[in-house]
């Protein structure tokens, strides 16, 4: 949204109290503008009515006598207790549901189609093609292109999650047998971050995943780089093929990499895991530490998730299918 | 109405003075309360009243200590002070327990205790009801809280969404415990409603019309219609819910047919009712205390009344609000946006009405502590309003939806809007049940502490959730910056802790119990209650001709305390109260209570034992303490309705009432029908879940032609009709004195009612149809379990009047039993007709469209 709106100080000055990556007041989409500017413009009237409404009940107690008797009549009772909220109220349902209905309007087809579902506790991303068909599937990262209109589809096949990038819009559910759909618009490049919003388990406090906004050119390379398979690792590096050795051993019942022979989908699918953003589902950065961190102790990171600890590899097992992991950019 | 009744005030007092000697003496010992070990055997609202506060009070506390568990895990970034497993079952034990065993137990517990002696009744017209419902409610509630501590709580957040909370993701005991638990509490809790209501509209003190009841009476009447309508959707939710985890019905499972999306709609269909139901009765007390503090009447009483009736509608518009993100269609979103800010319009009227009536005080200053806890409400409900108002609004909430915003919101709303008001009601109520008066200094101390620990710990909450943090997680990331915030807000809640221990040691020192010798009127308050009361209440009953009788009648304490009033004595040589009528509280008849007794109280360990012991599959314990139960109901209902052996008595003044009543002037027949509506309610949730599951899945509704043939429901139709015939013959047999007509009619109609339920599911069955198929098979079973339920209670009930015939304890004056039996036998009768037109007409319609 554009800086200049009449509440770009107030969010200057909250945006020093806290990260702007998952902030509903720092909105860097179409939807979450005009959440924002619903709620500044909530905030500054309700701070107005809040304070009048103390006023009036200060000068109820200390007041002169005169004002008092006014403040006691029934005309004061049937002004300030039905004509004004009546009027307020209205003016605000109008105001709210224009708001509403101009966030739900999809003119123009969107650019890019994406299917996300919430699994327990991570995000499946499916990129689509115009016809629904499948271009290749992700985990715990969107992107997307500034300044176009994205579509998601959420959905879920086992509890109810919700899907919220805060700078971006507001939530919605993914609820088990319906397919929710909703519309992202990003102003801004950038990166965000989203978290399940509906409680749903155990390590529902760590569903979380990444969201970048490129610019169109970017975007589009980073598509192609993604429905590519991975890439297998050169003869000269004995390492990676090792690791991919322990990977297809040990991962690839639940794991998949395009382009060998896992084919997994009970876990993340893995052909670009080592350009990811993050690990885990939002918890962790992405290194070769932190990837073999994970594949050893993931339930000391994450207890409850669906991943075993794999603490019985080898420390040269864990390096060696670490590294392979990190070179699938 | 009884033709010579007074309708206007006497013009001299009934009684004449001096009173009789050993009269006083006589009334006292029969009130007395049991001592020693069978203390708890006491049925009397006083006694029953204070045991439920501190019962209530009991569980705030515990789940105060929870929410402050929480806050350490949350002070700050990456704790692992407590694990997701624990902090996943304090949240879900903090909300239920505060919601369902402190809010809605507690304002029913207020009821209890004052609403009698606000209406100038002596007790309220069920007191071993209301014994049972608090036994059960208490041991129900004290063993659920006891499974925190090995780990065995509900975990799946305080409203429970399946199907996180289905056998697939939640095998475990934890949220059969919820289910089977809270579902029991709201029995108890819809018991207490209605007697609350029938107390409110038939022991009234004569004189005292509808329009010179206090508020608070007219906000329990509002509250117990909202529990006898809101109740039943969440018992239907929870047992569906039930019935899907033990065997496999499935209404919410999606790849059968079934909705997630329906548990949503009947739980939040009594949801958002219930916070009106919490908060309702604390504006009560609102209504009560202002006035009594600022010397002067509420300033629009009818304008509040026609607000708490509004609201009381308006409640059940709106439930949808706590939908907003689910993806429902933008019209419904709309509908319930604009319900819920008409809703906040009743509630400003109040507002005003209060501040109005501040105004007019010619006595406020200096303020007292019970008004300080009243401008504290002001200040953090007039808040949470607003921010109501906000997530009211669609795109808004599509925001603050489940994070800490709402968090914010609904303790500023549920703490602003029920605490403050309730520790006002404390220390404004406290000279009425004890020797002593709380202490003002620690009062100032207590509300200080709580005011600024709630602001500064739910304030900043608002700007934790807009920053992005969702509510129900056990940790967060340093990253994202919420560590300052939370800490503040943790700062907060141990402040508020701080205020509510000063309290306790307030209550330790000064509270004395005891309604006979209480500290008495110490505001100058102007209602009944604040009469010179002994054990049986005041002294007599007076005739009511203000809604601020001790103002407006002078001499009224002196006078009721002198005897001159009505029922001085003990006419019956047992418990008695005067029974009204329900809009001109002209004097009908004079009530026989009874005294203690065991029964309610085993009646009670029976029925939380064989629920309790239901969750852990221990079938034949638990069928022994449900043996018990029933037993024990059954005993003490056997010495209800006693004969009508006695000629009317004088209450004073001439005034001669007869000692029992038959028919649809009785108090009993009036609880009846409530039951009755307590019934509807929970048919027409069940009928909902039917067609909402059509809305969703109607691919596996059969098609006609798979249905049973119609001679089948036709069938079943002619035996419902023919059952409810032989009943009614059966009360015509007993009003003409023919025992024996009765004695064949009752089992025989019962028998019918029974083979109509057989029919229909047996014709079901052999149209192919098992519950566990899909969600359709399912709501059918669920609609013929229903209707079965029903007829086995209806059994029951006619067993139990025909062996009372048999007794001798029936007859054409001496028939309460019998007509209670026929109301909810009609009813029954109905109900299937019904679901019998709805399972076969249904499908057979949308099959031909």
């Amino acid at each position: 949204m554009p800086d200049s709106s009449f509440y770009a100080v107030p969010a200057v000055l909250l945006s020093t109290m806290w990260a702007d990556q998952q902030s509903a007041l720092h909105p860097q989409g179409t939807q979450a503008g005009l959440s924002a500017e619903t709620a500044w413009v909530m905030f500054v009237a309700g701070a107005a009515i809040f304070l009048l409404v103390m006023a009036i009940l200060a000068l109820a107690i200390l007041g002169p006598e005169r004002l008092r008797r006014h403040l006691a009549g029934r005309a004061m009772l049937v002004e300030a207790g039905i004509v004004f909220p009546v009027a307020v109220l209205s003016t605000l349902l109008i105001y709210s549901l224009g708001i509403a209905a101009a966030m739900l309007r999809a003119d123009a087809p969107a650019a890019v189609r994406i299917e996300v579902t919430g699994e327990m506790w991570w995000w499946r991303v499916r990129y689509l093609d115009d016809d629904g068909q499948v271009l290749f599937e992700t985990a715990n990262e969107i992107r997307i292109p500034v300044d176009q209109p994205v579509d998601l589809a959420l959905a879920s096949r086992n509890v109810v999650h919700s899907f919220w990038v805060p700078n971006l819009a507001g939530k919605l559910d993914m609820v088990p047998g319906h397919v929710n759909r909703m519309r992202l618009h990003a102003t801004q490049a950038g990166r965000y971050r989203g978290q399940c919003a509906e409680y749903c388990g155990a390590q529902h406090a760590n569903m979380m995943f990444d969201i970048q906004v490129l610019a169109g050119p970017d975007f589009q390379a980073w598509l192609q780089s993604q429905r590519r398979p991975a890439a297998p690792p050169g003869d000269a590096d004995g390492r990676l093929r090792q690791g991919r050795q322990v990977f297809l051993q040990a991962c690839a019942r639940c794991h998949a990499v395009r382009g060998t022979l896992a084919a997994g989908t009970v876990g993340p699918d893995l052909t670009h895991v080592g350009g990811r953003l993050s690990l885990g589902a939002g918890m962790l950065p992405n290194n070769v530490g932190t990837l073999a961190g994970w594949i050893a102790g993931s339930q000391h990171i994450k207890p409850g998730n669906g991943m075993p600890a794999f603490d019985h590899l080898s420390g040269e097992q864990l390096r060696a299918v670490a590294h392979y992991m990190e070179s699938l950019q | 109405m009884r033709p010579g009744t007074p309708s206007a005030p006497p013009r001299a007092l009934p009684h004449p003075l001096p009173r009789p000697d050993g009269e006083q003496a006589h009334l006292e010992r029969i009130w007395q309360r049991p001592r020693g070990w069978r203390a708890i055997t006491v049925v009397n609202n006083n006694y029953i009243g204070l045991l439920y506060i501190g019962t209530a009070l009991l569980f705030f506390l515990l789940a105060g200590v929870l929410a402050l568990l929480m806050r350490a895990q949350l002070a700050v970034p990456d704790n692992d002070l407590i694990g997701h497993d624990l902090y996943n079952q304090l949240f879900t034990m903090h909300g239920t327990v505060m919601m369902f065993l402190f809010a809605v137990p507690a304002v029913e517990a207020m009821a209890v205790l004052l609403l009698p002696n606000m209406l100038g009744a002596r007790d309220l017209p069920f007191p071993r009801l209301s014994s049972y419902a608090y036994w059960a409610y208490a041991i129900g509630g004290l063993v659920f809280f006891c499974s925190i501590f090995v780990g065995l709580a509900p975990d799946g957040g305080w409203f429970m969404y399946p199907p996180l909370t289905s056998s697939a993701y939640s095998p475990a005991l934890n949220a059969d415990l919820w289910l089977l638990g809270i579902g029991f509490i709201e029995i108890s809790a819809i018991a207490g409603a209605i007697e609350l209501a029938v107390g409110i509209l038939r022991t009234r003190a004569p004189g005292m019309t509808l329009d010179k009841m206090p508020i608070f009476a007219w906000i329990m009447l509002a509250f117990s219609g909202m529990v006898i309508i809101a109740f039943p959707a969440v018992i239907v939710a929870t047992a569906l819910l039930e019935l899907e985890r033990a065997f496999g019905l499935p209404f919410f499972m999606a790849d059968k047919g079934g909705d997630p999306l329906l548990w949503q709609h009947l739980f939040w269909l009594f949801g958002h009712p219930e916070v009106y139901i919490i908060f309702l009765p604390a504006a009560g007390m609102v209504s009560m205390i202002i006035p009594a503090m600022a010397g002067r009447p509420l300033v629009g009483y009818r304008l509040v009344v026609m607000a708490i009736v509004a609201t009381s509608f308006l409640s059940f518009g709106l439930w949808v609000h706590h939908m907003f993100a689910t993806g429902i269609p933008q019209l419904s979103l709309s509908f319930a946006s604009a319900a819920s800010m008409a809703v906040s319009i009743p509630t400003g009227v109040q507002v005003f009405a209060w501040i109005a009536t501040i105004a007019a005080a010619p006595r406020l200053r200096p303020l007292k502590t019970p008004m300080l806890f009243i401008l504290g409400f002001f200040f953090i409900f007039v808040l949470g309003g607003l921010t109501g108002v906000m997530v009211a609004v669609i795109p808004f909430d599509w925001q603050a939806h489940d994070t800490y915003f709402v968090v914010a919101h609904l303790h500023y709303v549920l703490v602003g809007g029920m605490v403050f008001p309730l520790f006002a009601a404390f220390y404004y109520w406290m000279p009425f049940v004890s020797r002593r008066a709380l202490s003002e200094r620690l009062g100032r101390w207590a509300f200080w502490l709580m005011f600024v620990g709630f602001n500064v710990g739910f304030f900043p909450m608002h700007l934790t959730g807009l920053a992005g943090m969702p509510r129900r997680v056990y940790t967060y990331a340093d990253q994202y910056g919420w560590g300052l915030l939370n800490m503040v807000s943790t700062v907060g809640a141990y402040l508020i802790a701080a205020g509510v221990l000063v309290f306790l040691i307030d209550l330790a020192r000064n509270f004395r119990p005891s309604v006979e010798h209480n500290a008495g009127n110490v505001w100058q308050a102007g209602t009944l209650e604040w009469l010179p009361a002994g054990v049986a209440g005041p002294r007599s009953v007076p005739w009511v001709s203000s809604r601020e009788p001790l103002w407006d009648q002078p001499g009224l304490a002196a006078d009721v305390q002198a005897g001159r009033y009505y029922l001085p004595g003990a006419p019956t040589g047992g418990r008695s109260t005067l029974v009204t009528g329900a809009i001109d509280a002209r004097p009908q008849y004079l009530l026989r209570l009874p005294g203690p007794g065991w029964p309610p109280v085993l009646a009670a360990v029976g029925t939380a034992g064989f629920f309790l012991l239901l969750t852990g599959k221990l079938m034949v314990p638990a069928a022994l303490f449900g043996v018990l139960a029933i037993a024990m109901i059954l005993r003490w209902l056997w010495d209800t309705d006693p004969a009508p052996d006695r000629a009317p008595v004088d209450v004073g003044g001439g005034l001669r009432l007869p000692v029992s009543c038959v028919g649809s002037a009785s108090h009993s027949w009036w609880a009846m029908v409530m039951l009755v509506m307590v019934c509807a309610s929970i048919f027409c949730a069940l009928l909902f879940a039917y067609l909402f599951l059509w809305t969703t899945s109607p691919d596996v509704w059969p098609a006609p032609a798979a249905l049973a043939a119609v001679p089948w429901p036709l069938a079943s139709s002619v035996l419902l009709a023919g059952s409810s015939a032989l009943a009614w013959a059966g009360g015509r047999g007993l009003r003409h004195g023919r025992q024996g007509c009765l004695r064949i009619a009752l089992p025989l109609g019962a028998l019918m009612l029974a083979a109509a339920v057989g029919l229909e599911a047996d014709a079901q069955w052999r149209a192919g149809l098992r519950p566990q198929d899909h969600a359709y098979a399912a709501a059918v079973y669920a609609l013929i379990g229903l209707q079965g339920t029903l007829a086995i209670a209806v059994a029951f009930m006619s067993l139990f009047t025909t062996a009372r015939s048999w007794a001798g304890k029936l007859g054409a004056a001496r028939r309460a039993c019998l007509d209670n039996t026929t109301l909810l036998w009609h009813y029954t009768a109905v109900q299937g007709l019904v679901g019998t037109l709805v399972l076969h007409g249904f499908p057979r319609w949308t099959g031909l469209a």
